[in-house]
């Protein structure tokens, strides 16, 4: 209880909804230490999630193993993280790994591409994004490296109104 | 173990009750008299209870304390390593308070090895008590998960090691006299720090397995000397506490929710935002304010004025100015009668004639005329007010915002989506939005960045500004000279249809060619659009105004009509009212005479219920007007260019009718002139406001409906400016000039004599004077007497108008120190920028040149690797991930900025040396991937101080 930000009754009430999505495969018994994963494809799948557009990235990012699939420790995890209580700093951390589409530790411009296209459904003209691109990582890199490191986007971060409001699931 | 045997097996509830049950395990066997307090316990509290409990527990004290700091060490040490490990790892977590804590704990451990390794060297048995601990430690360590059976075991173990422990301290009692405080008090620490860990778990980004394991460690640690210190960790509390922070929140969640429910038409206003930009929503955020302003002034009219004549006034058919009078009473009820607001509804409560002068009504002696007067000022004194007091928060809401645009991509890229959003809809909404927003912000940005030819510009703008001039002036003319016409034209016998419309034809021309004209010259200007519908509104602005010039002079013309006719009138009323009285008198003096029927009385024209009516029918026609125009210009025409399509010869959807665009300034303006007419008609008019409440209400549904369903969005969409002051200046001008002629005909002009709550008296205002000296106590119209004196009303005015000035400097003192302060502000955050480059890349530059001298020696590049990866692994990238990385710049097109880097050297030229050797054997070739990557990376450097002024 003291990993998460639930309470017993809301991690309950989570387990119910992973027992949910599989019931065959999901024990109700916790005692054997049963090493039960779920697929990425069952998880994106709940309403909470089913309308993100990150929602692969969100799950991966989760996931122990990086191929997106989700023990329930995992997944309580991630619900965690995306609680209204999780602090700025936490929150900042995964937002940095969820928008990290190629897990090189880095925000580079093709990750910036990737989120801009998932953010307007590829709305945009190329030279548009392109600007968008740039604009970003010229306000938000401050090392000068021509990509954002945790530190430049936990900086521009931590100065946002609304990230705290927006980067939040309720379960 | 409680909740094992529930149905439920979770885990992180077992750790929970495994603790409460082992501090009650510990209060029942241990049996020393230590009070185990799960309750509630503030930190002076619980030392007072440790100070009591000291003497009975010292020995055992001693004992485990000195077991624990052993154990201790190696389990810190353990973790320390643990973390030290997971911090480069993962390189996230370098949370300043973790790393004081690690510190702190080091440099206890030191002073304790210090301090207590001339003590052991005497006593053997404590090897025992030593070991058994720590072996227990050990296998707690290596527990990964949890089960009933662990649980258990765990329970069990802890049980031996108490036991051992006090067994080993009645053993060796007599050597361990002097532990002292000092290492209670380090005990404390540790108990301390393992609580802070326990309680800062949830903050750490690691995997669950991770937590888990630590978790349990630490809880055990604590579990273990928390009791030996006689405190209990106050969980009851925090439960508490955060069940009431949960609360709390999910209260103020629900207010807000409450509260942005409670704002009518919110959905409706971001559903068009969404889609059509901020612009567009501006207008109807407008128009709903305006409707909220129509609804208070509704409510004053109504409930002060309209409401108690009703109620408690004479009804109808017993005055004659409350009758229709016998020639009109035929048609009176005909429809067409009606709409032309004459016959029923000119003589109703709605107009300013039907209202007597009789000084109080009703049994509550409530003072009408009085109150009418009062409701008629005070419209304009709320709508000044409200007006004001709105453009001041804007002005103050915009200049509270509009600090912090460092990060306007980054923020909208990042932070835009909401996570919450479930709903398909919603979410399609919400894309929209987003796009609608990027293209706003590239819209700003592009327009910031455009490089021109400014002379040119200039003078195009120039030019522009004197074509629209010329065309105003024009207009101007054009109207006085139709006017002069008009009023010779008026004087003639038989003239004909068109010189008599001859003014309205002129107006509606010049309104209809006008604004696409302004347009059309506007495009020379290549104004930023948000600006550009400012000058567009303006213009139109001053357009209308010869509208509104025309409309009252006309009116004016009526007015001064009637007033004359009013005098003949007024000796012929009194001659009827005389003749039949006389005639009754003479025909028998005996009975009373009998009275004239209301009907039958000769009345005056009424000049005040003219105007009324003049107002109610400009405005019903004016929204007839607006409602067909949306209804043909926008529906009908975006349903042919829908249908028609698929059987035309051109695309019709692409080429020249297409769907319209929402016209922004010409709604404002409407909606602007529209309020103009309400207020200068409500003081003749009071069901005005009732009609205008109507028509604002039925246009935000309607035009929300006609936005959504035949309107595209504007080809540059724009982000309207965050306060919409300029609509409200708009309003502000139009309120003033509206309280001009209104003002005007009260205190200049004499009201009508038999119609009207002011009938009889010389001027309207007289109401108050009246009212001044029947009604309050002498000294009071004494006060007003000199209160009226201009002596004394001229020396306020000029104090008024210094007051003004003083505030005006104080206020642009104010601007420019602000300014000032961002542009520190700025200045810092280059610097921080550029000390950032420089210590990141002053070794790298030596290495870059190094690099140019001597390009074709390509043993250089392996030791140059090795070095690229020290100077990358402070930044904190992991070792684990070095290829993952190394394969992410290859792919990307980042790694096309080797360019750039050249023309300014940074890090990011240092990270691909490989590259650099492989591929670029010659500095100046160009970007493999034509990338149109700008001045990005070495921007900072190259420019300082000056950023944004080197655009």
């Amino acid at each position: 209880m003291d990993c998460t930000f639930f309470t017993r009754k809301e991690i309950l009430r989570l387990h119910g909804r992973y027992y949910e999505m599989a019931p065959n495969v999901v024990p109700m018994d916790y005692t054997k230490d049963p090493d039960v994963k779920l697929p990425m494809q069952l998880i994106i799948n709940m309403p909470e999630l089913k309308e993100n557009p990150f929602k692969e990235r969100i799950v991966s990012s989760f996931s122990e193993d990086g191929e997106g699939s989700l023990s329930f420790n995992d997944f309580v995890d991630m619900f965690s993280v995306l609680s209204e209580m999780a602090p700025r700093e936490l929150k900042a951390i995964y937002a940095f790994k969820i928008y990290d589409f190629n897990t090189d530790n880095f925000i580079c411009k093709a990750d910036l591409e990737k989120t801009l296209n998932k953010l307007t459904r590829e709305e945009l003209t190329a030279e548009e994004i392109t600007l968008v691109c740039e604009k970003v990582i010229e306000e938000a890199d401050m090392d000068g490296d021509g990509k954002l490191g945790f530190a430049d986007f936990e900086n521009m971060i931590s100065k946002a109104p609304d990230f705290l409001s927006t980067f939040h699931i309720r379960i | 173990m409680l909740c094992l045997e529930n149905s439920d097996k979770l885990t992180w509830i077992q750790d929970d009750s495994k603790h409460v049950v082992n501090l009650r395990h510990g209060e029942g066997e241990d049996g020393t008299g230590i009070e185990f307090d799960g309750e509630v316990e503030t930190d002076t509290e619980s030392e007072e209870d440790e100070a009591k409990d000291k003497k009975t527990n010292k020995q055992r004290l001693r004992e485990t304390g000195r077991a624990s700091t052993l154990q201790s060490k190696k389990q810190e040490k353990d973790k320390e390593e643990k973390e030290e490990k997971e911090e480069d790892e993962s390189k996230e977590e370098d949370n300043g308070s973790q790393q004081n804590r690690v510190s702190r704990r080091k440099n206890y451990q030191r002073k304790n090895r210090n301090g207590k390794k001339a003590r052991e060297e005497g006593s053997q048995k404590k090897d025992r008590g030593k070991t058994a601990p720590n072996k227990d430690q050990k296998e707690s360590e290596n527990k990964e998960k949890k089960t009933t059976k662990r649980g258990k075991e765990g329970e069990n173990k802890q049980k031996k090691g108490r036991k051992n422990s006090t067994s080993s301290a009645s053993s060796n009692s007599s050597d361990e006299e002097s532990l002292s405080e000092e290492e209670l008090a380090m005990l404390k620490e540790q108990v301390e720090q393992k609580k802070k860990l326990i309680s800062t778990m949830r903050n750490k980004p690691w995997r669950m397995v991770k937590k888990l394991s630590v978790l349990r460690e630490a809880q055990d640690f604590v579990e273990k000397f928390e009791g030996a210190l006689g405190k209990g960790k106050g969980k009851k509390l925090y439960a508490y506490k955060m069940m009431m922070a949960k609360k709390w929140v999910k209260f103020k969640r629900d207010f807000e929710n409450f509260k942005t429910q409670c704002i009518p038409w919110e959905m409706k206003i971001k559903e068009v935002e969404s889609h059509f930009g901020s612009s567009v929503a501006s207008y109807f955020i407008f128009l709903r304010w305006m409707y909220g302003v129509n609804l208070v002034l509704f409510g004053l009219i109504f409930g002060l004025v309209i409401i108690p004549e009703v109620l408690m006034g004479m009804p109808y058919g017993s005055l004659p100015r409350k009758t229709v009078p016998r020639a009109e009473q035929a048609t009176a009820m005909d429809f067409s009668v009606l709409w032309d607001f004459e016959g029923y509804i000119k003589y109703s409560a709605l107009f300013y004639g039907y209202y007597n002068n009789q000084r109080t009504i009703g049994w509550l002696k409530y003072r009408l005329p009085m109150a009418y007067f009062m409701v008629g000022i005070s419209v304009f004194g709320y709508s000044l007010m409200v007006v004001i007091r709105s453009m001041a928060r804007n002005a103050n809401e915009s200049t509270a915002d509009g600090d912090d645009n460092n990060f306007i991509f980054s923020w909208k890229m990042f932070t835009s989506w909401d996570y919450l959003i479930g709903n398909p809809e919603t979410a399609d909404n919400k894309f929209a939005s987003i796009t609608t927003s990027f293209k706003e912000s590239i819209v700003d940005e592009q327009e910031s960045n455009k490089d021109e030819n400014i002379h040119l510009r200039r003078f195009l703008r120039v030019l522009a500004n004197v074509l629209i001039i010329c065309c105003l002036c024009g207009s101007g003319y054009l109207i006085y000279f139709v006017v002069k016409r008009s009023q010779t034209f008026s004087k003639m016998q038989n003239v004909g249809w068109y010189e008599r419309n001859e003014v309205e034809i002129v107006m509606s021309l010049l309104g209809m060619f006008c604004p696409p004209l302004f347009e059309t010259i506007a495009a020379l200007e290549n104004y930023h659009p948000r600006i550009g519908l400012k000058w567009q509104l303006g213009r139109i602005f001053a357009l209308f105004l010869g509208n509104l010039y025309t409309f009252l002079l006309a009116l004016m013309d009526d007015v001064n009509e009637k007033l004359a006719e009013e005098d003949v009138v007024k000796n012929i009323t009194h001659w009827t009212l005389l003749g039949h009285h006389n005639s009754s008198a003479g025909n028998d003096s005996a009975v009373t005479p009998a009275p004239l029927d209301p009907a039958d009385v000769p009345r005056g024209p009424c000049w005040e219920t003219t105007v009324g009516i003049e107002f109610v029918r400009l405005t019903v026609s004016d929204i007839l007007v607006t409602y067909i125009t949306i209804l043909v210009g926008d529906f009908i025409r975006a349903c042919f260019v829908r249908f028609v399509n698929y059987c035309w010869c051109w695309d019709l959807e692409a080429g020249f009718p297409s769907y319209a665009e929402f016209d922004i300034s010409g709604n404002v303006l409407g909606l602007v002139f529209n309020q103009g007419m309400i207020w200068m008609g409500s003081f003749y008019a009071p069901g005005l406001v009732g009609i205008n409440v109507l028509r604002l209400l039925t246009s935000m549904y309607f035009q929300c409906w006609a936005v959504m369903s035949s309107n595209v969005p504007h080809a540059r969409v724009f982000k309207a400016s965050k306060s919409n002051n300029f609509y409200m200046g708009l309003l502000l001008l139009i309120l003033f000039l509206s309280l001009l002629p209104v003002a005007y005909t009260i205190m200049s002009l004499p009201p009508s004599f038999d119609c009207g709550p002011f009938s009889g008296k010389k001027r309207m205002y007289d109401v108050i004077q009246e009212t001044i000296e029947l009604d309050f106590p002498l000294f009071v119209a004494k006060i007003f007497s000199y209160l009226a004196n201009p002596g004394l009303i001229i020396p306020a005015i000029l104090l008024m108008v210094l007051t003004i000035y003083y505030l005006n400097a104080v206020s642009k003192a104010y601007q420019r120190a602000n300014a000032e302060l961002k542009k520190k502000m700025q200045m810092q955050r280059e610097e921080e920028k550029n000390k950032r480059n420089n210590k990141a890349s002053t070794n790298p530059m030596l290495q870059d040149l190094e690099d140019l001298l001597t390009p074709s020696t390509k043993p250089e590049s392996p030791p140059k690797q090795a070095e690229d990866k020290k100077t990358e692994s402070p930044n904190g990238s992991s070792p684990a991930r070095k290829p993952g990385r190394g394969e992410g710049l290859a792919g990307s097109p980042m790694a096309g900025g080797r360019g750039a880097a050249f023309t300014a050297p940074s890090p990011v030229f240092v990270t691909q040396p490989r590259t650099l050797g492989a591929r670029a054997p010659y500095p100046g070739q160009p970007r493999p991937w034509g990338h149109p990557l700008g001045p990005v990376p070495g921007r900072g450097r190259g420019q300082p101080c000056y950023p944004r002024a080197a655009r």
